[in-house]
């Protein structure tokens, strides 16, 4: 067993600025408290002297610009979630933690991922590029990692003994004991978790507790850590919503790309793709605008989905701002990679048809593009249908014109010659969609070949249905 | 000494590829698609659609079988999961009768669109090298937008058949291959109009139906 565990310090941060970036400098309220203090700040405030616990008038007298927000628990529980998601595509156990923090269990993904170094490497690289700042340790227990995640960033310890060297090295304060525990403690002239891991056991419960004892078998390994495993949602729902109302697309990308992040990282989590999923926009007044995003093929390349979304938005006409944006996805299918032969010469721009699919789709409309299905219907006009083909059809026994009018038309003049027919066509009666018709294949005077039709037992009325083009 | 360098016949030293002779019957090399009808492709530079470029169909009326002229190539394209694409088709593809001739309906797509966009959506799919055929009903195309074409075509390797009314046969084309499609009472006839790669363009009438 390795457990990695990841502490996020800008999460808050990351979850209160969801729907703009935070430019410039800016602190979060913690809300629980009854006076409204700042309970962290950015590094450009920081810079100005904001600290942690001022209350919002002091920090404004310092810094005038100072953007604040209350923090919101809940986005920031939506955010670690997507991390979990992004997070599943190293290891089949991702457990969330307080403090937004998350364990992996990956000892048994080390061999695919050619070992420890090259893991975290990607784990690192990936955060860094969603931009969430973090840090990272491993060691064989859940506990320990997570302790050494907050003080020792970048450390890994395989061995037991090491952890338990490690572990005594570490002030008290930074041992995720109780606070009280911690006073207590420290009132006793304790240091260091090596001072208490030396006293007997009986005597440790008397001064800290069974809970405290308890938590120092934990990151000692010397009891197990019950880590409920995070499971992959079969869809995906976010919302983002705004402070006051965001007008036109442009400022609506920051949201969008956030959204396009979380749904490519549920994406990855699940092996799967997307085909289509659906951006609301709710305006503070009339209804919400829908739009929906179709691709060819299954996507999961978060860039991708964002071009793809993106240029769906600004196609898109919005009657009013912007108050909130949602994206809601829930066909998730299983995504296979496009395969292409190795030996075959690319052509041309050397597009696959997913791209060319959709480069044709953001101009012309996801309704411009069409494919043709034979459907098992004896009336003509039912028989073809606009929709996804599948490999096997089966055929009426007479033959088809290739071109069908979009409705039947009187055919003047009549045809000069009878080639075949007729073939009673009569189907429908069950639906209201009564036919009978009997069809010939006629020719004009200008020597086409058409598809027609009469009333059963009629010698005139010719109406015209197709033309064998 | 051997019989193998016996001193070689006239012939056999005409047929080295180094030797050029000016002839009407030694085309240069016209890679092409079999059209399927072997009448057709006996005709054609290459023995069939070509390639890469531009083809021309020019038809007096809707249902003289124009449309089954390019079908057993297209049949073949998606059988081989090449795309084919119909851009801005006039009427309704009738499903059943494209499966009928052979075509796997997964592997080929209508694009309905305004006549500009149709000739955008039309250089796009032929440049972009993942469709095997497009076959476009332009009515109104001019030189320029032919030539574009006739570019994307080359540019992605893939066939273009455009669909046009004859009464356009009069005018200049860059396309590689002209067709003319007509009727006289009893049957239909194709007339190649032009042919690039053939010195005589006129080759005798085709009948094609019965």
């Amino acid at each position: 067993m390795l457990w990695a565990c990841l502490r996020f310090p800008g999460l808050a941060f990351s979850a209160a600025f969801a729907a703009t970036p935070e430019a410039g400098p800016s602190a979060l309220l913690d809300n629980h408290a009854r006076q409204r203090l700042i309970a962290s700040a950015n590094d450009e405030a920081r810079a100005q002297g904001i600290r942690r616990g001022q209350s919002v008038a002091a920090a404004r007298a310092l810094c005038p610009a100072l953007e604040v927000r209350p923090r919101d628990r809940d986005a920031e529980k939506r955010l670690l979630a997507e991390l979990a998601a992004w997070c599943y595509q190293f290891s089949g156990h991702v457990s969330l933690v307080p403090s937004n923090a998350i364990l992996m269990e990956v000892g048994a993904s080390l061999r695919l991922f050619d070992g420890w170094p090259v893991l975290a490497e990607r784990v690192r690289a990936g955060l860094h590029e969603q931009g969430h700042p973090h840090t990272l340790a491993a060691t064989p227990f859940a506990s320990a990692s997570w302790v050494f995640a907050a003080t020792a960033d970048g450390m890994v310890i395989p061995e037991r003994e090491g952890v338990i060297r490690m572990l005594g090295a570490l002030p008290l304060t930074q041992s995720g004991l109780p606070a009280t525990a911690i006073v207590a403690l420290h009132a006793m002239g304790f240091r260091r978790l090596d001072d208490i891991f030396r006293l007997p056991r009986p005597e440790l419960t008397r001064r800290i507790g069974r809970a405290g004892v308890n938590w120092i078998d934990r990151i000692r390994g010397q009891a197990v850590d019950a880590l409920p495993a995070w499971q992959p949602p079969a869809s995906f729902l976010q919302k983002i919503e705004f402070d006051g109302e965001l007008d036109g697309s442009q400022p609506l990308l920051f949201p969008l790309r956030r959204l396009t992040r979380a749904l490519a990282n549920l994406l990855a989590a699940r092996d799967g793709g997307v085909q289509r999923f659906t951006l609301t926009l709710e305006h503070a007044r009339g209804e919400a605008t829908r739009i929906v995003v179709a691709m060819a093929a299954p996507q999961r390349d978060a860039e991708r989905l964002f071009e793809l979304a993106r240029t769906r938005l600004e196609r898109a006409t919005l009657p009013a701002p912007a108050r909130a944006i949602e994206l809601h996805a829930d066909e998730l299918p299983v995504f296979r990679p496009p395969v292409r032969d190795l030996f075959e010469p690319v052509r041309g721009d050397g597009l696959d048809w997913p791209t060319l699919d959709e480069r044709l789709r953001a101009r012309l409309g996801d309704a411009a593009l069409r494919q043709l299905m034979v459907v098992n219907d004896h009336r003509p006009e039912r028989a073809s249908r606009h929709g996804v083909p599948t490999a096997t059809v089966s055929l009426p026994r007479g033959r088809r014109p290739l071109w069908l009018l979009p409705r039947p038309m009187p055919m003047r003049p009549d045809p000069v010659a009878v080639l075949a027919g007729p073939e009673r066509i009569e189907s429908g009666w069950w639906d209201g969609g009564d036919t009978r018709r009997d069809y010939y294949i006629v020719r004009t005077m200008h020597g086409q070949q058409a598809w027609a039709y009469l009333p059963p037992g009629m010698l005139d009325g010719w109406m015209l249905h197709g033309w064998f083009a | 000494m051997n019989a193998a360098i016996a001193s070689p016949t006239l012939a056999q030293v005409l047929d080295h590829p180094g030797i050029w002779r000016r002839s009407a019957d030694r085309q240069p090399r016209v890679r092409a698609l079999s059209t399927g009808w072997a009448s057709l492709d006996g005709r054609l530079p290459g023995g069939g659609w070509p390639q890469g470029a531009v083809s021309e169909i020019l038809f007096e009326h809707d249902g003289l079988g124009e449309l089954d002229l390019v079908m057993p190539a297209l049949a073949a394209l998606t059988q081989e999961h090449r795309r084919v694409i119909f851009v801005a088709p006039p009427y309704q593809p009738y499903a059943p009768a494209l499966a009928a001739a052979g075509v796997d309906l997964r592997f080929l797509h209508e694009i309905h669109a305004g006549t500009t966009e149709a000739a955008w959506s039309m250089e796009q799919c032929l440049r972009s090298g993942c469709c095997g055929a497009v076959v476009g009903w332009l009515p109104d195309i001019d030189y320029r937008s032919l030539r574009r074409l006739q570019l994307a075509a080359e540019t992605g390797d893939a066939c273009a058949m455009i669909f046009r009314s004859a009464e356009h046969a009069a005018q200049n084309s860059p396309a590689a291959l002209r067709l003319k499609v007509s009727n006289s009472d009893e049957a239909t006839y194709v007339d190649v109009l032009k042919s690039r790669g053939l010195l005589t363009t006129t080759a005798p009438l085709l009948r094609m139906r019965a």
